[in-house]
């Protein structure tokens, strides 16, 4: 008890503030260049200029977006739940920007070296269902309310498969600790656990586009059928908060995607160890990212009950025989 | 302890997405199935026929762009042809061919937007563009033809309004070998996608039967395997001498009708092409037409191929210049009224597959 | 309203006069009248068309004489020997048979045209309702898909209680064009499922396509 208080004293509070503020920083500008680069992507795979009116080359239109949500009026339907619909939105962000404590850029580059921390981020981003469920509950809007249980049915089915399919990796390093993780995939990509488990990250990424209910997964959201699913009562800030919330689950899972799978801050040759770790996770972080657009702009949607059927009767087998096989072959190789 | 629960009452439209217009659904759910579908239409109702019973057949032709907006060249064809066959008009050859071309290029104009728009109904965003991509040329071509992109008020009872402008011609030849370029692109890019697939294969099936007792036409007969296209069943201006084919399937599930769209595309062009390569030169775009058009008194019912289906005109004339009733058969308006019948058991996502599926015009729907 | 139907007529007449001044046109307004007194004979009451009938037997019969006459015989041997009120080749349309037949014979009639072997007349292709002023009329247009023929039923029926069996049972397309035709001429279709409006809201007052119809707001 005593060493706790001792640990909490003035300066190192506000130097935690401080760096979370730094990171808050951070994410924000990830995310207004993350929906820049979006929208200037998908308009070159569709023939369009993208944005490229507001600042130079465009480049503060979402900050202009993001000051009209700001200013706009904040409307609550008559007949809503509240206290549940102001809630939503804050339960919905909170999780995702606290999980990106445990991501490491660099050995040294870090907010918190948990041992546990794979498993903190997989508890603590479940809580945001939860806010979209209350969200397109407390809407009181049918087109919200079946995005809600649409979102709420996806992401269940599809973090089962998703951290199984993590456990092949855990198992491969034998610790849950991101850092410990990433030092054991070190020397030359050959070594990056993408390859042994290569089965394993096809599950992840798909587990995880579903996850954050992007294209081909946007069944939530699928604005043919459900309008805008269901966050279609929201707007302004709330609304931000919504999309906010899901562009920072990109950065958290392009983030997670890299740590796990692509060797952190490895570089991929030993020659190539020169340029600093840093600009290699931001380069695997962004080819990740500029996936997700990408398929974003090249896929249909898959209909509710395809995406079940694929999470439940394909993933998580798959993911399953992938824990065996790896088990089986780490116990040989012993 | 049971759980309470409710069949959910959900009204698709009249302003959603997916309805391509001012079309509403009333569906009834019972968790994401529906169990009830009933159409409400009528929002865009602008009383044509009744409209048309104070204009001049000539005036009534720019309401007929404003009917079925995505082929107004085939609703003006219908008008015209229904006059000049009550008033027995030889149109010139060359007025034939014009209408022949711009008529086909309409068709592969307005399936362009089909497909654009019924991928994006499915949540592909990228076909939309390509396929508005190219409709562009084909509404460059019509607006330097007659000077309208939309609403193109180019056919008058007796010819056509305005003749070919030089190298026009020669553009629509540029334009053919491309068109078949960009369809094969596209048959790549979506044709085969396994999700795509999933979501159209066995959806919305219905039986030649069904589709003839419901009246349909055009690609949602032809997709139940029946060869019923009235250019070649009761052939019209020039059709007669062209060779084309009328692809059937005998599926009848979405995918077949999406295939069809695709093949008729390729149809068309190549019907463009040949009359393209036959276009005469010199001659006449109008027949010899009184100033005001006085059809004589009778009755008769015209019928084309739009690109949605049989399009006909009734018109009761009794020798004024103006009808005294005109009535549209609009094949949307036909075509619609199987939807509550293929959207029994479906879920909302088939709903909006089945339903773009059909490929209606709500401006058609409620004329 | 008279006032203004009284201008349009006199613009009418000008208009007249001046095609008149052309020679070109008057020749095809000629063929045009020509034409018209084709019609007039085609569209002549059923006991001048007898008579006509007869002196046209003799010199040519029409294309498709035949089969309206077996039509005619069929309605009249198996329906009854007044269903058929009227029966007439329409030569501008194709020389489509034209046949109209007594409301209350309609359903009978209908459901030979689509069991009929020698007619099969599976697809209903349109619907039209018409106001005669005098009467109302509902025209039913048929087309067999396997034997490429095709043949229109009238039915006529009375302006101030107007009621024609629906068809909807015999064909589906019946459905939303009898309801259109409810909707904007007023005929009540009997047996139909759901007679209600469809293009105009549910408490409209009046059918707009009747030709009495008064608007809302004259100046529309």
């Amino acid at each position: 008890m005593d060493n706790m208080i001792e640990q909490l004293s003035i300066g190192s509070v506000s130097l935690v503030t401080l760096a979370t503020a730094a990171l808050l920083l951070i994410v924000l500008v990830f995310v207004t260049y993350g929906i820049y680069f979006e929208r200037k992507v998908i308009g070159w795979i569709q023939l369009r200029q993208g944005p490229n009116r507001t600042g130079p080359f465009g480049l503060l239109q979402t900050v202009a977006d993001v000051f009209k949500l700001l200013i706009k009026e904040d409307t609550i339907p008559n007949n809503a739940d509240k206290t549940v619909f102001k809630l939503g939105p804050i339960i919905s962000f909170i999780p995702a920007f606290v999980v990106l404590a445990v991501i490491p850029y660099t050995e040294n580059l870090y907010f918190a070296n948990l041992n546990v921390g794979l498993l903190y981020y997989v508890a603590l981003s479940g809580i945001s269902t939860i806010g979209i469920l209350m969200g397109g509950w407390a809407s009181n809007n049918k087109y919200a309310l079946l995005g809600g249980m649409r979102s709420v049915a996806q992401m269940i089915s599809y973090e089962i498969p998703l951290v199984i399919s993590m456990v092949g990796v855990i198992l491969m390093t034998g610790s849950l600790n991101m850092i410990q993780i990433v030092e054991g995939q070190a020397g030359g990509f050959w070594s990056w656990n993408i390859f042994p488990q290569i089965v394993a990250f096809g599950i992840f990424i798909i587990a995880a586009v579903a996850e954050l209910n992007r294209t081909p997964f946007d069944l939530p959201e699928a604005e043919s059928e459900l309008i805008a699913g269901y966050h279609v009562e929201y707007s302004g800030f709330r609304f931000a908060f919504y999309m906010l919330s899901e562009y920072v689950y990109i950065y958290a899972i392009a983030g997670l995607t890299t740590v796990l799978f692509l060797g952190g801050w490895h570089a991929p040759f030993a020659f190539l160890s020169f340029i600093p770790g840093l600009i290699w996770f931001i380069i695997k972080f962004c080819s990740i990212v500029f996936f997700l657009f990408w398929i974003r702009a090249t896929m249909p949607r898959l209909r509710v009950d395809h995406l079940m059927g694929l999470g439940w009767k394909v993933l998580l087998p798959l993911s399953l025989v992938n824990i065996f096989v790896t088990a089986i072959v780490l116990e040989l190789l012993k | 302890m049971s759980i309470r629960t409710e069949e959910l009452l959900v009204n698709v439209g009249p302003q959603h997405p997916s309805t391509h217009g001012v079309f509403r659904l009333v569906v009834k759910l019972d968790g994401e199935v529906i169990t009830e579908a009933t159409p409400v239409i009528g929002y865009l109702h602008r009383g044509t026929e009744k409209l048309a019973e104070n204009l001049s057949y000539t005036q009534i032709i720019p309401y007929t762009d404003r009917m079925d907006y995505l082929s107004a060249m085939t609703n003006n064809y219908v008008l015209c042809h229904a006059v000049e066959t009550l008033m027995k008009l030889e149109i010139p050859e060359k007025a034939e061919y014009l209408r022949v071309i711009v008529m086909e290029l309409n068709r592969v104009a307005s399936h362009l937007v089909w497909w654009g728009t019924y991928l994006l109904d499915i949540g592909a965003m990228s076909p939309f563009l390509y396929a508005f991509r190219d409709r562009e040329k084909i509404v460059e071509l019509f607006n330097e033809l007659c000077g309208a992109r939309l609403t193109y008020f180019y056919m008058r009872v007796g010819g056509v309004k305005w003749d070919a402008p030089p190298g026009w011609i020669d553009k629509v030849k540029e334009f053919i070998p491309y068109m078949r370029k960009q369809i094969e692109e596209y048959e790549k890019l979506v044709t085969g996608n396994e999700i795509f697939l999933s979501r159209v294969k066995d959806i919305g099936k219905y039986d030649s039967q069904t589709a003839i007792n419901y009246g349909l036409s055009g690609v949602n007969l032809r997709s139940t395997g029946i060869d019923w296209d009235l250019r070649k069943q009761e052939p019209y201006s020039l059709y007669e001498q062209f060779d084309f084919d009328v692809p059937t399937s005998t599926d009848g599930d979405c995918f077949a009708r999406y295939r069809l769209r695709i093949e008729e595309m390729k149809q068309s062009l190549s019907i463009v092409e040949q009359a393209v390569a036959q276009f005469p030169e010199e001659g006449k775009i109008m027949a010899k037409v009184p100033r005001v058009i006085r059809p004589p008194a009778g009755e008769v019912y015209s019928r084309i191929e739009s690109p949605r289906g049989e399009i006909g005109c009734h018109i009761v004339s009794k020798g004024k210049a103006e009808p005294y009733r005109l009535k549209f058969r609009r094949p949307s308006f036909v075509n619609l009224q199987i939807l509550p019948e293929l959207l029994i058991g479906e879920t909302m996502t088939n709903l909006v597959t089945i339903f773009g599926g059909i490929d209606i015009v709500l401006g058609e729907v409620d004329c | 309203m008279s006032d203004r139907e009284k201008e349009i007529e006199k613009k009418e007449e000008k208009e007249i006069k001046k095609e008149t001044e052309k020679k070109e046109e008057k020749e095809i307004k000629k063929e045009v009248k020509k034409d018209t007194a084709e019609e007039k004979k085609a569209s002549s009451s059923s006991s001048e068309r007898e008579k006509d009938a007869q002196e046209e037997e003799e010199a040519a019969p029409l294309p498709n004489q035949d089969k309206l006459d077996k039509l005619v015989a069929l309605f009249k041997g198996q329906v009854s020997e007044d269903a058929v009120v009227d029966a007439y080749i329409n030569e501008l349309d194709h020389h489509v048979p034209v046949v109209t037949v007594h409301s209350d014979h309609l359903l009978a009639c209908a459901a030979i045209l689509l069991s009929d072997e020698q007619l099969k007349l599976n697809y209903l292709r349109n619907v039209s309702g018409v106001d005669y002023e005098t009467h109302l009329e509902v025209v039913y247009q048929f087309v067999s898909m396997e034997l490429k023929h095709h043949y229109v039923i009238k039915v006529k029926t009375d302006r101030d209680q107007p009621v024609v069996p629906s068809l909807t049972s015999l064909w589906k397309t019946a459905d939303w064009n009898e309801r259109e035709i409810y909707d904007l001429l007023g005929i009540t279709f009997t047996g139909h499922p759901n007679m209600k409006r469809i293009m105009m809201p549910d408490d409209w007052v009046g059918h707009p396509l009747r030709k009495d119809y008064e608007a809302a707001d004259p100046e529309v």
